[in-house]
């Protein structure tokens, strides 16, 4: 007799089913444990859709919704402004929005259900600050746009569709969040078109 | 590739050695009974608080306005909160099963005798801290049962004289139990003791592993050196620090041994443990106490407030002694006659298998008074339970006085040299 | 040694029997025998509770969508026949009054409920909502039997009606009621399954899962059994 095991394979197949069956079990318990990190039904609460009316806001005008804790734009573009925003695709990243940074209903030229009204999370898409809304005066930094977006922290610079243009530190669009009209003036943050 | 990395290691941390001096080589007794499943069963339970404890943290709110909210949050919004919390509640009540059977074994098979009397000392201290663990984390819910449990331990305080009532201020903080209490309660609860309880722990098997397990027939396994044949010690391979100075019989080693069926302990252990778990969490009422799903309340006391099932034998000496300073002494000499017991035990033999029907006798009255102590500790007081509680006490006591005079010149057995069987 | 045993057996029985005693405090409550499987029950439960109880008693911990969610009531229709006050499915199931001002009109603030089921027991609650009287001596002419001088005016009174009980303790039963006793019964047991309920909604979902954590250590027990046995061939 000595310290190592018999060599039968019995003991082996005995060994090897009852570590198998153990490691499940310990699996089987880490799942409460990982699981428990997930939002908590009070974080989805307060994460919960937002309802926002754009019926008030003034053509060109912006306002902010607060969505899941970050700002969400909403703008009411002029006529002008949609007509425009194909004028300077050559200066963009990624003007025809290839990269997933909308839902497939917003996946057009605006980036927008309505054409009118740009739904964009307040968020550069360099290090998260908050893009300042320049209307009338942004082609001081992009000459012959008047309007868009500027990010104050590393100066990315961003159309009225939220495109990103090109030769700044942000790579991509800003996003666009799931959003649906559940009326003419009511905006849904947070779901989707089709999904309620 | 492992076997260079265990090399590497080797030179730079004794990793091999540690695994064979205290498992693969450690030479246990080959004949441990059911009773001794109880210390890696401790083990677990704590792992076990440890790990759900902290997870419990991550959800729990420690001030006034927010704990009682918090739990029901954990119970609730949390996914899979609800398990954590009462895998939390249940192992606290297991701990103290497993912990009161573990020190039954020491009791019935000699376990604090010499040379194990240290040992037994930093089992005792484990139990101590375990009980101000147990105590603090039950105010943490801030249920009402936890505030008037707990005013009526911090109240015990207030029967030292002179500086009492100083002492209890200080202790809670304020003029009544508050959310600096339940602060300072949370703190110890969640980082001091358990680091305390883990040290003591380390210490228990530290001090275990030195002089060796005990076993049922009280019978040393580690003999000494040169006085056993070569071909009547045991085959099995141990560590070079046991076999230098001892000649070593009827061990084996603890790995596989004594892994494989400590496992299949753990393993029946969990069926109950996850049993209750499942399909009682509450134990009953025992383990969560109805009027803790009452927020605490300070201007409004529960009907029967009783304490939780594992102080029922410390609470039932301070409810039957009619004076608030004795009764508080009672209750702590309860606590230190226990630490006391290597040195009560005046006699040789270990195991009760070969001591005298006396000794026998002595260890079931005791048994018996301490359980009636704890049913009557979460039962209402009436004097019937008074009466029957101080029969209880006295069996208490008695058993630690009776040992002292009868294990001097005690009738015992022969003890054989060897374990047989 | 087998003395021991048994005597600490012997000791254990006393425990449970001493204990089974103690326990039996509230012998006289009637049996709720309700059904926390019963989901139709339940949402009749939840109804009676919105239009009865929440205007006084919150479930300040239960959220109105984890209730639909676990009562099989579809969010649409749950906004519509379930919240009245404009809140978002989101929230805790709670009302305005205010805490201070209720202690004034009924000498103490209604409790939640949210844990009254596990405070009390679905018993308690089906007892205590059966058991008003008439009682000229308290502020809103009715007591309880379960819970003497109680605060609370009977407010299922319209349905149950109410009974009364002459000096010498003989009880009329409950008259003038829209339900008739058996209906009224059956009413009180849905709000009590209901409060059962919200008492640990995860309740069911423990006991579904305890049975599958059962099977698996009756395996993992048996697989642990064998090895143990065959480890231990090599000692003698």
């Amino acid at each position: 007799m000595s310290n190592v095991p018999v060599n039968n394979g019995r003991r082996r197949f005995l060994t090897a089913a009852t570590a198998v069956v153990g490691g499940a079990g310990v699996v089987g318990v880490a799942v409460p444990f990982i699981g428990s990190w997930n939002p908590s039904a009070r974080a989805k609460a307060a994460g919960a859709p937002v309802e926002v009316n754009v019926g008030k806001i003034e053509p060109g005008q912006l306002i902010r919704a607060e969505w899941r804790g970050k700002p969400v734009y909403v703008v009411r573009r002029t006529e002008e402004t949609v007509n425009s925003l194909a004028k300077h695709d050559d200066q963009l990243r990624d003007p025809n929005s290839e990269k997933a940074q909308q839902p497939s209903y917003a996946t057009n030229a605006y980036r927008s259900i309505k054409p009118e009204f740009l739904v964009a999370l307040g968020v550069c898409t360099h290090l998260g600050c908050a893009p300042t809304h320049h209307g009338g005066d942004f082609d001081q930094f992009v000459e012959g746009v008047p309007n868009g977006f500027f990010c104050p922290c590393h100066g990315s610079k961003f159309d009225m569709a939220g495109r990103v243009f090109q030769g700044v530190p942000a790579p991509l669009n800003l996003v666009v969040p799931e959003h649906s009209f559940i009326s003419e003036d009511t905006l849904l943050i947070g779901v989707g078109e089709g999904e309620a | 590739m492992l076997t260079n990395f265990m090399a590497w290691m080797d030179k730079r941390l004794p990793l091999t050695d540690a695994w064979n001096k205290h498992l693969a080589q450690y030479p246990a007794p080959k004949n441990f009974n059911f009773w001794y499943f109880f210390g890696s069963l401790a083990m677990l339970v704590l792992v076990n608080q440890i790990i759900t404890g902290v997870w419990l943290t991550m959800s729990y709110e420690p001030s006034g306005d927010g704990a009682f909210a918090s739990v029901e949050y954990i119970m609730r919004d949390v996914d899979y909160g609800w398990l954590l919390r009462y895998m939390h509640s249940t192992g606290a009540s297991a701990f103290f099963v497993v912990v009161y059977l573990h020190m039954m074994r020491g009791l019935m098979y000699g376990s604090y005798q010499k040379p194990r009397e240290l040992l037994w000392i930093f089992g005792m201290l484990i139990f101590l801290v375990l009980m101000a663990e147990a105590f603090m984390g039950y105010l943490l819910p801030w249920g009402n049962m936890s505030y008037w449990g707990a005013q009526v331990i911090i109240s015990l305080f207030g029967a030292i004289p002179i500086i009492g009532d100083d002492l209890t201020l200080w202790i809670r903080g304020d003029y009544v139990i508050s959310g600096a209490t339940l602060n300072r309660f949370f703190a110890l609860h969640v980082i001091a003791m358990p680091l305390v309880l883990v040290i003591l722990v380390f210490l228990h098997i530290l001090a275990l592993h030195e002089v060796g397990s005990n076993n049922p027939e009280g019978i040393e396994v580690k003999k000494k050196k040169g006085s056993i044949k070569p071909e009547d010690q045991s085959k099995f391979t141990f560590h070079k620090q046991y076999t230098e100075k001892y000649d070593i019989v009827d061990a084996i080693p603890f790995h596989p041994y004594y892994s494989v069926k400590d496992i299949m302990g753990v393993a029946g252990f969990l069926i109950i443990f996850c049993w209750v778990m499942f399909f009682a969490p509450d134990g009953g009422g025992y383990f969560i106490e109805a009027p803790n799903f009452e927020p605490a309340n300070n201007l409004k006391t529960p009907e029967h407030i009783v304490p939780v099932w594992y102080f029922g034998p410390f609470f039932t000496f301070v409810r039957i002694i009619p004076d608030k300073l004795f009764g508080a002494i009672t209750m702590f000499s309860a606590i230190i006659v226990l630490f006391l017991v290597p040195w009560f035990d005046r006699g040789v033999v270990k195991s009760v298998k070969y001591r005298s029907k006396l000794h026998l006798f002595n260890l079931i009255q005791f048994s018996i008074s301490f359980i009636v102590l704890g049913v009557l500790g979460t039962m209402p007081a009436s004097p019937l339970a008074n009466n029957i509680g101080i029969v209880a006490a006295f069996g208490y006591f008695g058993f630690f006085v009776a040992l002292w005079f009868y294990s001097k010149n005690e009738k015992c057995k022969p003890v054989p040299e060897r374990i047989s069987h | 040694m087998k003395n021991l045993i048994k005597a600490i057996a012997f000791g254990l029985v006393t425990l449970v029997s001493m204990s089974a005693l103690a326990s039996s405090g509230g012998a006289n409550l009637d049996h709720a025998n309700n059904d926390l499987t019963d989901k139709e029950s339940l949402k009749k439960g939840f109804k009676t509770y919105i239009n009865y109880c929440l205007g006084c008693h919150q479930l300040q911990y239960q959220r109105y969508n984890r209730t639909f969610t676990d009562l099989g009531i579809e969010e649409a229709d749950g906004l519509e026949n379930y919240m009245y006050t404009g809140e978002k499915s989101g929230d805790h199931i709670t009302n305005t009054m205010p805490q201070k001002e209720a202690a004034k009109w009924f000498g103490t603030a209604p409790p939640d409920l949210t844990l009254e089921a596990r405070l009390r027991s679905p018993d308690w609650i089906y007892t205590y909502l059966r058991s008003f009287y008439m009682d000229s001596e308290r502020p809103f002419g009715v007591n309880n039997k379960v819970f003497k001088d109680v605060g609370m005016p009977h407010v299922l009174q319209d349905l149950q009606g109410v009974s009364s009980i002459d000096e010498h303790g003989n009880v009329t039963p409950a008259m003038g009621g829209s339900l008739t006793i058996e209906e009224y019964d059956v009413l009180v047991r849905d709000l009590t399954n209901f409060l059962e309920y919200v008492g640990e909604p995860s309740k069911l979902e423990r006991e579904g899962m305890g049975v599958n954590v059962l099977i698996f250590l009756f395996i993992f027990f048996i697989l642990s059994y064998f090895l143990k046995k065959e480890y231990w061939k090599d000692v003698h």
